[in-house]
């Protein structure tokens, strides 16, 4: 592979290929930030990857009170799914047993779209008759009574078909406390990129896959390619030097939204150096042939 | 483009219709056209432009000069642009009105606002009974859309009310709500005996407590609602009072159990 050397470290003349999916987001209150955020981080737990989970969500980023209808802290998440109708399954099912659930809370849409998805008309039959529709200020809400109180609940929420998951980033260091050094600082930079999420945990994913398997029953396994431990055993994409890689996996609302967190955590590998941090970066692909979204990382360089 | 004008030329001697003039009929009309149109009156036929010295302009922003209480049938039907209007109206002014903005400076007859279902509608002065509400006959009263009254308002505002907001700044006559099929009904004032008789479901917000409450309204607790909050955001540049009403701890008091029971009425602590 040709690599271009910037600052010390070897970036892969390479690009992340990324497919379409379906997204939206919506915003979570609480009376306190802990509250909105454990709701957040309850609904997107178990979605890290549409290979198992339904899903891929993550939380995009907190809201103060003055960003949020109610004017209680809140924090925005992101859903996305292969199909609009896998995201509503797992819209509702995720809604109606973490953020219902979850006292103090509200919810919100938080993307315009002239598709819309079910948010509180889905799950507002849990009220058993004693659901409350409210029209006003263009919006619409349901108010569902609850042991705690009320739980109010946007009717909709806007839909993009737009949506681009499976940017990525494969950073490649001397050991797993280099390369995580570098990862976290990526994942820190692109935390900060609106409209984008990392799925993966604390956006971080370290047994990237390949598609297929030695197994029938297996649709992905072990990128082997980038296991340290096989070099020599098989076909490897790394170097002498590379003893660890780390996988950061972005989905994002747009296209723009994903090169920019490319870009940004691009930056943050590279601010960092190879001295303390990566050796090397690389994107993950099928060829360029099975994603329409290439992001070539010759083009993110800061 | 600047607005079309009608300038009220004397004080009219009949009821006038004027549910004409509004911007989807005079759209593509010529002046001349405008100044003949016939309104509905009751004994002499008149024109438009016997009563009104009218000044070109843009048909989607209306504006009258001068206002009685013999003008019927202000905005009527409107679906969009907008009427302002400076003086009184008579009655039925922005009935069935389904988009655009209606303004008038002084105060309304009966009816004003019967059946809207969309758009916005203030009035600045008073409203007469029947804010809202539907004509002999008919099932639903105001079902969408904004009625803001800045003043007072007679008996039975809100009638059958059915979806939208509907908010009374100051005080409202006996049988607020009467019978609401469900929206939001807001008096910021003192309002007269029995708000929310028969209604069925919908939200009645009083900013004082009322004349007399009716017995089949039960008090459910002091409540905190998030809804009470989006609704004051949403208040906020109509009815500053009000929306002060909505961050303030409420009473809920369900009802009205004579009927379904799925109503509310908030009222401060």
């Amino acid at each position: 592979m040709r690599t271009l050397k910037v600052r010390g470290l070897r970036i892969d003349d390479s690009f992340a290929e990324a497919f379409p999916m379906s997204g939206t987001a919506i915003v979570i209150t609480a009376p306190a930030p802990k509250w909105a955020r454990q709701a957040a981080t309850t609904m997107t737990g178990f979605a890290t990857s549409v290979i198992a989970c339904g899903c891929e969500a993550g939380i995009d980023r907190a809201l103060k009170p003055q960003e949020t209808p109610d004017g209680r802290p809140g924090v925005r998440v992101l859903l996305f799914a292969m199909s609009v109708d896998a995201l509503q399954t797992q819209l509702m099912n995720r809604l109606g047993q973490c953020v219902l659930t979850c006292p103090g809370t509200a919810c919100y849409a938080d993307l315009e779209g002239e598709k819309k998805l079910k948010l509180g008309s889905a799950i507002r039959y849990f009220a058993d008759g004693w659901q409350i529709s409210k029209k006003f200020g263009g919006k619409h809400y349901w108010r569902m009574p609850v042991m705690e109180g009320e739980f109010v609940c946007e009717a909709t929420t806007g839909l993009t078909q737009k949506a681009v998951g499976g940017g990525n980033l494969l950073i490649m260091g001397e050991n797993l406390e280099k390369t995580l050094r570098a990862t976290e600082a990526a994942v820190a930079a692109i935390a900060r990129v609106k409209d984008a999420i990392m799925p993966f945990p604390g956006g971080i994913v370290r047994s990237g896959s390949k598609i297929g398997s030695k197994y029938k029953a297996l649709i992905a396994s072990t990128n082997h390619f980038y296991c340290p431990t096989l070099k020599g055993a098989v076909d490897t994409a790394l170097d002498e030097d590379i003893g660890c890689v780390l996988e950061i996996v972005i989905d994002g609302l747009t296209s723009d939204a994903v090169a920019s967190s490319m870009r940004a955590g691009l930056a943050a590998v590279i601010k960092l150096g190879s001295k303390r941090g990566a050796l090397r970066v690389g994107a993950g692909n099928y060829g360029g042939k099975l994603g329409p979204h290439h992001y070539h990382l010759k083009d993110l360089l800061p | 483009m600047s607005a079309l004008v009608f300038t009220l030329r004397d004080k009219p001697e009949q009821r006038l219709d004027l549910s004409a003039l509004i911007p989807d009929r005079l759209a593509r009309l010529s002046l001349k056209e405008i100044e003949n149109i016939a309104l509905e009156t009751t004994r002499i036929a008149v024109r438009a432009g016997d009563i009104f010295r009218i000044r070109k302009g843009d048909a989607a922003d209306i504006r009258f000069a001068g206002g009685s209480d013999r003008f019927d049938r202000v905005g009527e039907a409107m679906s969009g642009g907008s009427i302002a209007l400076e003086g009184h109206v008579g009655a039925r002014a922005g009935r069935l009105m389904r988009g655009g903005t209606l303004a008038i400076s002084g105060n309304v007859g009966p009816w004003a606002g019967s059946g809207m279902a969309g758009g916005t509608m203030t009035i600045g002065g008073n409203a007469g009974d029947w804010l809202g509400g539907p004509l002999a006959g008919e099932l639903a009263g105001m079902c969408g859309g904004v009625l803001l009254v800045k003043g007072n308002t007679g008996q039975e505002a809100g009638h059958r009310l059915r979806r939208g907001t509907l908010i009374v700044a100051k005080t409202a006559g006996a049988y607020a709500g009467r019978a609401m099929i469900a929206g939001t009904l807001l008096i910021g004032g003192r309002a007269g005996p029995m708000p929310g008789y028969l209604m069925r479901r919908g939200t009645i917000v009083l900013g004082e407590p009322p004349e007399a409450l009716s017995p089949a309204f039960l008090d459910s607790c002091p409540v905190e609602l998030v809804f009470a909050r989006l609704l004051a955001a949403s208040l906020h540049k109509m009815s500053p009072a009000l929306a002060g009403t909505m961050k303030r701890p409420l009473r809920r008091l369900a009802g009205d159990v004579a009927v379904n029971g799925k109503g509310e009425i908030l009222l401060p602590v």
